[in-house]
């Protein structure tokens, strides 16, 4: 069943890809003002929307591991966290190739850039954290209260630039910014094919955490007796 | 009442212990006064420019030297099973958090409260221009960075590697209170009053002290016990 799920999921992302980079690259217009180099805008964006998901999703599935015990809560938050921490090393690195092309610079600390990069370093380190522990409920749950605490990053890289003057530019997708409908409809679409994807890796990194759970009790057994 | 006498019963505690052998407070001034040491030869003290950074640079010295005080709070608590101890005390996990971050709060600003006029005096800064809106920085982010340092060292406790993990993780934590601390202190240093542009980063450190030091009353319990 989950097979299926992960090909037929991976199957309709790589078609949405393959419209999509068809639409960037051979129907859309340049940009008025930053000529071709705004085409990023349509991974940077989806990367950073789905990042943050998988964000939300790790810390609903924390706050269900401290509350029912089930380890099963565990596994899909690594699994969808590692998912989360590279969609935001592509959405940090993407930023940071447009920055250059547009402001100069391949970095600023400004508030979103900066709390983006603080966002990335606390989940890196939930993982590095899980990695210290080798006791599974004692890492389930000392992790769970980390990932709640990272959690708490989340806001302030989404509200960073409306809360302070940022080198980072305001908001096109929400808040008061507009887009050509065009546009809109490619970076619609790969939004939904980057977070099928991130499903589908985020499935295959939790059938890769279950066997290895069950590696690791089989061995704990064979010690026992 | 119960919360307040169990939160006074445990700071007490931990300020006795510190106080009758000053470990951690004495490993901590000296810290503190070897990073501004040394951070007077990375950059040129008397230059116009770097007295004017040098509130941020402040701040990066409370963060090391609280650091050395944070860790140990809990980890000091291993040997003879003193941690099994207070988990098994008829005292809430809040209270006891709360005791360790009152006593931390006061061995951590006592600290810095010292560290401030050697400062004044190494880098030729005059910082008492605003000197009460200067404190209130200094004890908003002190408490900020306490609650983290905390609840952190419960959080390592019993993790291998303690020493390296616990920086490694409250660090990144501490980034937005730290760095609103920096730019309040920097204004404060240069004579600027708060509030107007100011106003953002004091609400994020206020924010920040209130949303943390609730999650942690709540889940220390969590962390230690399950």
């Amino acid at each position: 069943m989950r097979e299926k799920l992960i090909y037929g999921l991976g199957t309709i992302a790589a078609v949405l890809l393959a419209r999509d980079l068809y639409s960037i690259f051979m129907q859309l217009p340049d940009e008025a003002s930053q000529g071709m180099i705004y085409r990023i805008i349509f991974f940077h964006v989806p990367a950073a929307i789905t990042a943050m998901l998988c964000a939300g999703v790790t810390l609903i599935t924390s706050v269900g591991y401290l509350l029912t015990k089930n380890l099963k809560y565990d596994a899909i938050s690594v699994a969808v966290t590692e998912v989360g921490l590279a969609f935001l090393a592509a959405n940090l690195v993407t930023g940071s190739i447009w920055g250059r092309i547009i402001w100069g610079i391949w970095w600023t600390w400004d508030a979103r850039l900066t709390s983006a990069l603080v966002c990335w370093l606390l989940y890196a380190g939930y993982l590095m954290l899980r990695r210290a522990i080798e006791e599974p409920t004692a890492r389930a749950r000392i992790s769970a209260v980390f990932n709640i605490f990272a959690f708490v990053d989340v806001p302030i890289v989404i509200f960073s630039i409306k809360w302070w003057r940022t080198q980072h530019p305001q908001p096109v997708f929400w808040g008061g910014g507009s887009i050509d409908p065009a546009m809109y409809l490619t970076a619609v679409l790969n939004l939904v094919a980057l977070i099928l994807l991130a499903v589908v890796l985020a499935l295959i990194r939790l059938r890769q955490e279950e066997v290895q759970r069950e590696i690791d009790s089989l061995r704990r057994y064979a010690h026992a007796v | 009442m119960d919360f307040f006498r169990q939160t006074l019963v445990i700071a007490r505690k931990d300020l006795r212990a510190e106080l009758r052998t000053k470990e951690a407070i004495n490993a901590s001034l000296a810290f503190a006064l070897v990073i501004l040491v040394l951070f007077s030869f990375a950059f040129d003290p008397l230059e116009e420019q770097t007295r004017e950074m040098s509130g941020g640079l402040l701040w990066i010295v409370f963060a090391f030297a609280g650091t050395l005080v944070l860790n140990r709070s809990f980890a000091r608590e291993v040997p003879n099973d003193c941690l099994d101890a207070l988990v098994a005390a008829p005292i809430s996990g809040a209270a006891l958090f709360m005791g360790k971050a009152l006593a931390n709060f006061l061995l951590v600003i006592s600290v810095e409260l010292v560290s401030l006029p050697v400062f004044g005096i190494f880098y030729n800064v005059h910082w008492t221009s605003r000197i009460w809106s200067l404190l209130l920085v200094l004890a908003l982010g002190t408490w900020g960075l306490t609650v983290i340092g905390t609840i952190f060292s419960a959080l390592t406790v019993n993790i291998r590697l303690r020493e390296l993990m616990a920086p490694l993780l409250v660090y990144p934590m501490l980034i937005p209170v730290l760095m609103s601390a920096m730019q309040l202190t920097m204004q404060l240093i240069a004579g600027k009053p708060l509030g107007g542009e100011n106003e953002v980063w004091l609400r994020l450190m206020v924010a920040f002290d209130v949303i943390f030091t609730a999650l942690s009353l709540v889940l220390l319990e969590t962390v230690l016990v399950g």
